[in-house]
């Protein structure tokens, strides 16, 4: 368990790839921090800086306040689960528990104990004596974390660990990872693309674009109250709808938008009176658009096309010339067919408002959308439903 | 009159075997001939019967110990097991290098070692008997470990550096994550997966070390410090004029002998070691 704080990390590879862009983070002794973010922005460098694989350009980074800029790997204390699982071939489970526990010139009733620790922990005692090529993918992986957990680290850092697994497993892996980390309380890093592995394992996210931290919070502060345009659209699946929109009246509790279509909006987000008059964008997520009906609905669109998933339904509507469709989420299944005109409503309370910069307007109340409309389109609720396992590339 | 599906097969098979029979006739005769001729004495070394005539010893301890090729053989013996321990040694941590190390040239570097070993050995001979000479290395077996090395090792390089290239970095992370240093990687993490290409390419370094003669006829003289395919060329016979047929096919058969047990002991790993950069295991 332990502590730790990057200060103003940067990575350059060369003269010119600056991958890394002065990352300011601090880590909490046993907390569960996600790492997220497009493929190429910087994950795995990261991870690996902080491993103690990749070298610092620039900046600080402390292990329980000691400096650890210049120390190696098992100096730093650290464990580490590798995406291909990195198990040493010729070595059967039990030895590649105990290579690094041996290196490390531990006693050797000390090193049995730890190794048959991690294994009754993992449930790899039946396979101590297989080698890696007798096992399957999912026991491979428990073999990497038993490996990391058998040292014993300060720190554990998983990259993509599950990428690797079919979808049934990776559920059943995530479950067990989110298991050891209540029954270990160790500080864990863990870097992934799937955003469901993000909400469902992390206690804050981190979440990475072209190496700089978009924002830091709690799964529901960052699907709630979205920093900016990128967090918005990367959390959330399917992502959230934007529309162009004109800010008409800014207020200090509530501000009026005219959109696309010439209609105009009342949105109980407060605006900068120096805001007024400029383009701004309104957000809202797939399951907060209310259907109304065709006759006196605000807003009408065509249905482009309906995709069932059994336990919800996903409308695409043609927006009227906006680029991409809308998409609106159903809890419940759907009679709309394509070629069927909808009526909708955008419920104020659920919008969200970015400046031109993309940066967003804050939005009052806390988590208080969330618990406002309780049931079945609540975050946290979708969010745990194994259908949904979608990830984004 | 149509051949049934059978009946084609068997047709395949036969000439499957025949051309197996052929084969295997042309490879083992001469050593089956050295074989017949090392048991023969006098009059009967020019008998043209195919089959086994007489048992006699004598040649072989005519061979091995009043002809010295006994102290030959520990001669080989000695300069083929260093020269493959330091071929192996120095090809698996330069491989390692070549791999895993970013420098300037690297490339270059493995091209090089490439067209090295494409050089034929009479290019070299001179220039190598300078270098001997220089190290103070003539007339003694060092100058042949050092010349036998020095040739192996291009070619060992070569396939260890591939080999190598082929072992995901993770592993080598993963190592270092459990505290290994360089030495600790290369030997307890590398050399163990890539326990049948070194048996491989160590093989053919013992073998090409065993079996050498331009060097060895070279790079010494004192009959005490020959290896056996110069003890055996230089075999004399009782009389200027006589050639000891039966003693030179004795030598000849008590140095094949090692090379087929070793072979035969290590036959998987090499089968294993020349498949394994094609198929990932
Ligand atoms: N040795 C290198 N030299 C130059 N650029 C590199 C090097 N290694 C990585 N990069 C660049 O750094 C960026 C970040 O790479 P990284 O592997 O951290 O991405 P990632 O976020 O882990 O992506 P993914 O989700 O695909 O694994 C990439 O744009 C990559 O091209
Ligand atoms: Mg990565």
């Amino acid at each position: 368990m332990a502590q730790l704080t990057l200060d103003k990390l940067n990575k350059r590879y060369g003269e010119s790839a600056q991958v890394i862009k002065s990352i300011d983070l601090q880590v909490n002794s046993g907390e569960f921090i996600v790492i997220v973010g497009p493929s190429g922005c910087g994950k795995s460098t990261l991870l690996r800086m902080i491993a103690g694989l990749e070298d610092i350009s620039g900046g600080g980074m402390y292990i329980d306040g000691a400096y650890v800029n210049d120390d190696t790997p098992s100096e730093r204390g650290i464990g580490m689960v590798f995406q291909s699982y990195a198990l040493y071939p010729h070595m059967n489970v039990y030895e590649n528990m105990a290579f690094g526990l041996r290196l490390a010139k531990l006693p050797a009733d000390e090193i049995a104990r730890r190794v048959e620790e991690s294994a009754r922990i993992l449930q790899l005692e039946p396979l101590l004596k297989r080698k890696p090529k007798d096992l399957s993918g999912g026991q491979r992986q428990r073999v990497a974390i038993g490996r990391a957990i058998a040292r014993e680290p300060k720190l554990f850092l998983f990259d993509e660990p599950l990428s690797n697994l079919d979808a049934a497993l990776r559920v059943q892996m995530r479950m067990e990872i989110a298991a050891l980390h209540r029954r270990l309380g160790s500080t864990i890093i863990y870097v992934t693309h799937d955003q469901v592995e993000a909400m469902t394992l992390a206690q804050r996210i981190v979440v990475l674009n072209r190496g700089n931290i978009e924002q830091v919070g709690t799964p529901l502060e960052l699907y709630d109250h979205p920093a900016n345009e990128f967090v918005a659209q990367f959390i959330g699946s399917p992502k959230m709808n934007l529309m162009p929109a004109t800010l008409l009246t800014a207020g200090a509790t509530e501000s009026v938008v005219r959109l696309w279509n010439g209609k105009e909006l009342t949105v109980p987000i407060p605006t900068p009176a120096s805001a007024e008059g400029t383009k701004v964008k309104l957000g809202i997520r797939p399951e907060h658009i209310e259907w109304g009906s065709v006759a006196d609905a605000p807003y009408l669109a065509d249905v482009l096309f309906v995709e069932h998933m059994g336990n919800e339904t996903y409308h695409y509507l043609d927006s009227g010339n906006l680029g991409e469709p809308w998409v609106v989420r159903n809890p419940h299944r759907s009679a709309v067919a394509p070629g069927d005109t909808v009526g909708y409503l955008l419920p104020p309370e659920h919008c969200h408002l970015f400046d031109d910069s993309g940066k967003s307007f804050e939005r009052r109340g806390g988590g208080a959308v969330a618990m406002r409309v309780p049931g079945m389109d609540a975050p946290a609720i979708s969010f745990a439903e194994p259908m949904r396992t979608n990830v984004i590339h | 009159m149509k051949l049934t599906r059978k009946q084609k097969e068997l047709g395949a098979k036969f000439w499957i075997y025949l051309a197996a029979l052929v084969v295997s006739v042309i490879c083992v005769f001469p050593f089956y001939n050295a074989v017949l001729t090392s048991l023969r004495t006098g009059q009967d070394l020019f008998l043209t019967s195919y089959l086994p005539t007489t048992f006699h010893w004598d040649n072989y301890v005519n061979a091995l110990v009043e002809n010295g090729v006994g102290l030959s053989l520990l001669n080989s013996f000695i300069v083929a097991t260093v020269t493959v321990g330091v071929c192996l040694l120095v090809s698996i941590t330069a491989a390692f290098a070549l791999a895993r190390v970013r420098f300037r040239g690297r490339k270059y570097i493995l091209f090089t070692i490439l067209c090295v070993s494409m050089f034929p050995q009479v290019a070299v001979l001179s220039g190598m008997f300078e270098l001997v000479r220089f190290l103070g290395l003539y007339d003694s077996i060092g100058a042949l470990i050092l010349s036998y090395t020095t040739f192996s090792l291009p070619f060992t390089v070569w396939v260890l550096t591939t080999f190598m290239r082929s072992l995901p970095v993770e592993l080598e992370e993963a190592a270092i994550v459990d505290g290994a240093g360089l030495w600790v990687i290369i030997s307890k993490v590398f050399a163990p997966i890539m326990g049948p290409s070194l048996v491989t390419t160590g093989l053919l370094a013992f073998i090409g070390a065993w079996n050498e003669f331009m060097f060895a006829l070279t790079f010494i003289i004192s009959t005490e410090n020959r290896t056996v395919p110069v003890a055996i060329g230089l075999l004399q016979g009782a009389s200027q004029y006589e050639l000891p047929w039966g003693n030179i096919m004795a030598a000849s058969v008590v140095v094949t002998v090692p090379i087929i047990v070793l072979v035969l002991i290590f036959q998987k790993r090499i089968v294993s070691g020349l498949t394994a950069g094609a198929v990932k295991g």
